[in-house]
Parts: structure tokens; C-alpha cells; sequence
């Protein structure tokens, strides 16, 4: 009885725990809400062979060899031709800016070279910086653009002409040898600043009010305005120091080039944290414990992992998770950065992305002072 | 000028009015001692004067600012010390008082530390973290650093609680020094003997204010008589008498009885019987505060049910 265990005081356990689990709405919700939004990501949202990308057409002649190869191209359901431009130049800036995936050349005088009978070539360029995005649609590229040339040629000239081959050539852009790396250390760093940041600004107010000293910075003269700033700048540094390691390590152990301006990169990480240490700020305004500060935390983070590109390609969920992924800073950090570090993109090419971090900057600075009371009621 | 003049004061959580039509006036200069029983709303009639709170209804000023309009003016001029311990238990004391000295907007901050250190006799344990601090010291400590800017006025919501006799003595004697010069003290308490210490006392129950004025004036009008009574097997005497016509507070006092009533005709005829018993002494006694409080206490909730 007064040895090693009772049922009556195993129940006395329990019944104190399930009154505490369900005085704890947030935590009672995060434990129906997770496993939900789980399932909802995990069987609706992720595809790791995405369809439909959006590629560009550079093809100067329009003749019938061209339109088949192109409508095979389409009927494989991985293409999705949304630009058709004259030059290079042109598509090549279409792929910096990321705007598509693919851009499919078919020379001038393919036509004429079917109808020789010599070896007629295709280009095709994959933005490789997400190897995984465009494997499948490479894979099944020979096999098609191949049956539709010889079905087609079956059709214009019957036999007796010379037979030539098709020679498709592959471009991986950005990351010819298809590390996966290439794709992933990049990300973690957004990942890794994500964590940190949030996580560290999600506690500030609710650890004052915990600890008591909220009452007597409140009591004191001291505005909503310096006591955000306050709590959040000092994280600039710590996430400076973050940036440090983890693009040194990812020159020194991963290899990973940094072909564009550090500089640029360097500006969008600042306003990135920034708005990481405000979205921090904005969960500690609202939670009233620091354990549900992390909850809030958490219930963020996950979603922003699966959705942003980072662990599955943006591209390969249904466009209502693609919506969904945007109002995630880190969707839009990823971008910038796989641009600028492996593609070399320019202040222009990433000015957009930018700009939507900077308005989540005044959204959560502006929605964290709202939420901040001055006094205790 | 007073220091504060509020009228009609009022503040609700809820549907609970925790603050009902509380007045209050207090001259520059007095040490006013604010009792009540725990919940009473006297922390949040404390936090509504210092821009904590904001009332529901009622008016008037603190320091002459506007106590709707003027919150932040006001939080500048005062100084409040909570009844929790809320200063950085990971700092030390000088760190602590720099926080503030700069929150303050003190210059030059070093020499205020310095001052303040002095003053209070902190110097001795400066890097020490707050957070080691015994209950003495971390009081101490706060009272430095609301005292640290000069408000004009202070606030204290029991800021004596957990603390020692000697420390008690030196805050009291403290609170006295400032006020000499000036400064207006409005301090919560439990304790009767720091209620004695103040110029005058209100008191608060169940939001409303039942009783000001200094001690000598509310024990007057609280018109209670009370008697001690000495005797063998007090405990079954005391029994007794609590249902007994007249008879509204017994309590044990060492080896007396304290037995106090508001009807003073009837207490005495029953205390009058009392005293033929057989080795019963009876004998006029003083009401104190701690009587009257009692009282009010078992009035104030009989008028909530």
C-alpha cells in the first residue's frame, strides 16, 4: 500500500493532468490541429514529381515538325508553355528571374534537317537549382519528342527518306551535376534563421509577464514602440552571426558556389530576420505563456517548411497550397536566395521578392503594436 | 495641492466591480496607509493611479495630471514598487538600477547608480544577482529603484510582506526620511503596526471605502467597546461567549481575552454576568486598529451577501 505503486494515486496523477490539459485550450487545440494540418499537407499539398511547370518556347520557325514536338511536349503534362519569346536573351532572363523552369529551344532550321534526313537537335534547359522539380520532367523528354517526330514524319513523307535521328541536349542551369545540396543549403539557411528567430522573440513579452516584470516595465516610461524595438534588435545580431556560419560552411564543407552579389544577398537576409523577429514579437504579443508562445511557434514553423519549396518543390503542390505557401516569408527568402546564390540574380530580378518581405516587415510591426496594451487590462 | 484627488473611482474585470466609487484625497507631503482585506481592490485602485489600469468611470487627478488623459505624465512623476518583486533576477543590482536610471532618462547614469547605490546601502552588494537576494535586500533594491528618478509621489502595494522586523524598521524609517522631504507616500499593508506609522489610513473593502482618517479618528468612530477578560479554561469561555447578546468579536490574546462589540450597553451587562464567575477578572480594555478591522470585515461581508 504505502510501497512502489497505487492505483489511487496513478489516478490522482492523471486526473490532475487531464484538468490541466484541458484548462490549456492552446494546447488542446495544437493537439487536434497539428495531426490535422499534418495529414492536410502531407496527402493534398506535397508532390515530389510535379507537373504542369511553366516553361518557355524560343522557336523561330513555325513549321509542323516544331508544333508536334511542342504538343507532345504539352500532352506529357509536365510542360506548360506560358512564354513563347524570339531570343535567348529573353528566355534566359524569364529562367534568372524564375519565372519558369524550362526554356525549350528548337532551332531555325530544325525543320530542314528532318526533312534531310540528318540528326536535328533540341535544347532544353532545366533549372536545375531544384534538381528533383525537373527530373521527372527530363526523364520522360527522349522517349516523347522522339515518337512524335516519327509519327509525325510518317505522316508528311512516307517512306523512302532518309531517316535521321533526334538529339535532345540537356542543359542543367545553375547546378549541372544535380546536387541536391545546391538545393538545400541554401534553404537552411532561411530555415535555420526562421528557427532561431522566432522561437527567440516568441518569448519576449510572455517571459516578462511570466516572470513578473512586465507590471514594472509597463509602470516605467517606456513605449510600445522602443520596448518592440528593444526586444527584437538584438536578434539582428545573433541572426547576423547565424549568416556568418552557415554560408561559411556552406563554401567550405558543401561546396556550394556563390555566384551572386553578397552584398544583395546579405540586404534581403537583413529584411528577412526582420521580419522573423517581428512575427516573434507579434506571437509573444498575443500568447500569454511562454509554452504557448512556442506552440504558436511551432504550429507556424511547419507548415512554412512543407510549403515554402524548402523540403518539397513549390511547383508540385496544388495551386490552393502554392497560395497558402506564399504568405510565408520563408517562401519568399528561398527564392532570393537560391536566385541570387546560384543563379546570380541581380538587384531587379529579386526587387519583387523583396518588397513582399518588407511588407510583411510593416505587417507585423503594425499588427504587434495594435496587440501591445500599455497598461493591464 | 493634493498629491491625489480622485473621485468616484470605479473598475471592473468582468462583471465583477473590484473598484466601486472609491474617493480619495491625499495632501503632498502625507503618508497615507491603505488597508483592506486580501482582494479588496486595493492593488487595483494602486495600479489605476499609476496608469496601469484604466478606469471605467469616475475622474480626477494625480499630481495634477488628468488620470484618463494624462497616463503617461503621470507614470513619469511616480514612482511604484509592486507587491511581486518585478525587477531582472538575472541582473545584478547596479544593473538593475542602470536599466532604469536609463529608462528614466537619467544623466549621467553612472552617478545616479552611484547616488542611488549609497542612499539605500546597496553598494556592498552591487554585482550581486537580484535574483539571490533575500527578501530584505530585493525589497530594498526596488524601493531604489522607484525612488531612483524622485517621483513626487510613491506608491506601494505591500511592500513589506515577507520581510523582517529590522528591515520593516529601516524601510519605515526610510519612507518617514523621503516624506520629510517632500515626497507623498500612499503604501498598502496587513501589518497594524505600519497602519500606526502612517499620518492617516483609509480603508478599502470589497471595493469600496469604508473608513479614513488617522488611526485615533477611525477607531473612534468605529465606536466599538472592548473588554479583556482573564481567567481558567479561556478556550471554553471563549466558546461561550460568542453567541452572547452584545458579544461580537472574541479573541485570544496570550492569556486573555479580547471580547469587543458595537452595542457597548449590552456587551457590558453581558461581560458584567461574565465577571461573577469564579475566577473570571474582567477589565476595560483599548480598541485597537486590528479590532476595528475585524469588524468592518465581518460588516463588509455581510452587506455582499
Amino acid at each position: 500500500m504505502t510501497g512502489f505503486f497505487s492505483l489511487g494515486r496513478l489516478a490522482a496523477l492523471l486526473v490532475k493532468e487531464f484538468i490541466q490539459m484541458r484548462r490549456d485550450r492552446v494546447t488542446f487545440a495544437m493537439m487536434l490541429g497539428v495531426p490535422l494540418m499534418q495529414l492536410v499537407l502531407f496527402g493534398y499539398a506535397i508532390n515530389n514529381d510535379p507537373k504542369n511547370l511553366p516553361a518557355a518556347l524560343v522557336a523561330t520557325g513555325n513549321d509542323h515538325y516544331t508544333r508536334a514536338v511542342v504538343s507532345a511536349l504539352e500532352l506529357t503534362g509536365y510542360y506548360r508553355f506560358d512564354h513563347v519569346v524570339e531570343s535567348a536573351a529573353e528566355a534566359e532572363a524569364l529562367m534568372a528571374r524564375g519565372d519558369v523552369v524550362f526554356v525549350v529551344t528548337i532551332p531555325s532550321d530544325f525543320a530542314r534537317k528532318v526533312d534531310r534526313g540528318e540528326t536535328a537537335q533540341i535544347l532544353i534547359e532545366a533549372d536545375a537549382t531544384d534538381p528533383a522539380a525537373a527530373s521527372g520532367a527530363i526523364s520522360t523528354l527522349a522517349t516523347v519528342a522522339d515518337r512524335a517526330l516519327q509519327r509525325e514524319r510518317g505522316i508528311v513523307a512516307a517512306s523512302g527518306a532518309p531517316q535521321g535521328g533526334l538529339e535532345i541536349v540537356i542543359h542543367r542551369r545553375y547546378n549541372p551535376e544535380s546536387l541536391t545540396q545546391h538545393n538545400i543549403v541554401p534553404g537552411l539557411l532561411g530555415v535555420i534563421l526562421q528557427m532561431t528567430m522566432v522561437m527567440m522573440t516568441s518569448i519576449a513579452l510572455t517571459r516578462e509577464r511570466e516572470r513578473g516584470t512586465m507590471e514594472n516595465l509597463l509602470a516605467m516610461p517606456a513605449s510600445p514602440l522602443e520596448i518592440m524595438l528593444g526586444k527584437v534588435l538584438p536578434y539582428l545580431a545573433v541572426g547576423a552571426v547565424q549568416v556568418a556560419v552557415v554560408l561559411g560552411a556552406a563554401g567550405l564543407l558543401f561546396g556550394i558556389p556563390f555566384v551572386g552579389n553578397a552584398w544583395l544577398l546579405l540586404s534581403a537576409v537583413l529584411v528577412f530576420v526582420l521580419a522573423l523577429v517581428l512575427l516573434g514579437y507579434t506571437i509573444s504579443t498575443v500568447a500569454d505563456t511562454q509554452m504557448q508562445a512556442m506552440q504558436l511557434t511551432f504550429f507556424f514553423f511547419l507548415p512554412s517548411l512543407l510549403l515554402s519549396g524548402f523540403m518539397f518543390p513549390f511547383r508540385g503542390m496544388p495551386l490552393w497550397a502554392q497560395w497558402l505557401g506564399e504568405i510565408f516569408p520563408l517562401t519568399h527568402f528561398l527564392r532570393i536566395i537560391r536566385a541570387v546564390m546560384l543563379k546570380g540574380a541581380g538587384p531587379a530580378d529579386v526587387a519583387f521578392e523583396t518588397a513582399v518581405l518588407a511588407a510583411f516587415v510593416l505587417l507585423y510591426a503594425a499588427l504587434a503594436l495594435l496587440r501591445f496594451r500599455r497598461t493591464l487590462d | 495641492m493634493h498629491a491625489i484627488d480622485v473621485h468616484d473611482l470605479v473598475k471592473r474585470f468582468g462583471g465583477r466591480t473590484v473598484v466601486d466609487h472609491v474617493s480619495m484625497t491625499v495632501d503632498t507631503g502625507e503618508i497615507v496607509g491603505f488597508l483592506g482585506p486580501n482582494g479588496s481592490g486595493k492593488t487595483t485602485t494602486i495600479r489605476l493611479m499609476c496608469g496601469l489600469l484604466t478606469a471605467d468611470g469616475g475622474h480626477g487627478q494625480v499630481l495634477g495630471h488628468d488620470l484618463i488623459a494624462d497616463q503617461l505624465r503621470i507614470k513619469r512623476e511616480v514612482g511604484y514598487m509592486t507587491q511581486r518583486f518585478s525587477f531582472y533576477e538575472d541582473l545584478t543590482i547596479a544593473e538593475n538600477l542602470a536599466f532604469v536610471a536609463r529608462l528614466y532618462r537619467l544623466r549621467p547614469v553612472r552617478a545616479h547608480v552611484e547616488r542611488t547605490l549609497e542612499e539605500l546601502g546597496l553598494a556592498t552588494r552591487r554585482n550581486q544577482l537580484a535574483g539571490t537576494l533575500s527578501g530584505g535586500w530585493k525589497q530594498r533594491l526596488a524601493l531604489a529603484a522607484c525612488i531612483m528618478h524622485k517621483p513626487k509621489l510613491l506608491l506601494l502595494d505591500e511592500p513589506t510582506a515577507g520581510v523582517d522586523p529590522k528591515a520593516r524598521r529601516d524601510f519605515w524609517d526610510e519612507i518617514h526620511r523621503l516624506a520629510a522631504d517632500g515626497l507623498t507616500v500612499l503604501v498598502s499593508t496587513h501589518y497594524m503596526d505600519e497602519a500606526e506609522r502612517c499620518h492617516r489610513i483609509c480603508y478599502i473593502s470589497y471595493g469600496r471605502m469604508l473608513a479614513t482618517g488617522t488611526v485615533d479618528e477611525v477607531v473612534r468612530a468605529a465606536g466599538l467597546s472592548t473588554f479583556v477578560v482573564e481567567g481558567p479554561e479561556l478556550e471554553r469561555l471563549a466558546r461561550e461567549m460568542a453567541g452572547l447578546p452584545g458579544v461580537e468579536q472574541v479573541a485570544p490574546f496570550g492569556t486573555t481575552l479580547h471580547v469587543v462589540g458595537s452595542d457597548a450597553k449590552a456587551l457590558a451587562a453581558t461581560l458584567a454576568e461574565i465577571g461573577r464567575r469564579p475566577g473570571v477578572a474582567v477589565s476595560r480594555g483599548e480598541t485597537s486598529l486590528e479590532d476595528v478591522f475585524i469588524q468592518f470585515m465581518g460588516s463588509a461581508t455581510d452587506n455582499m451577501s
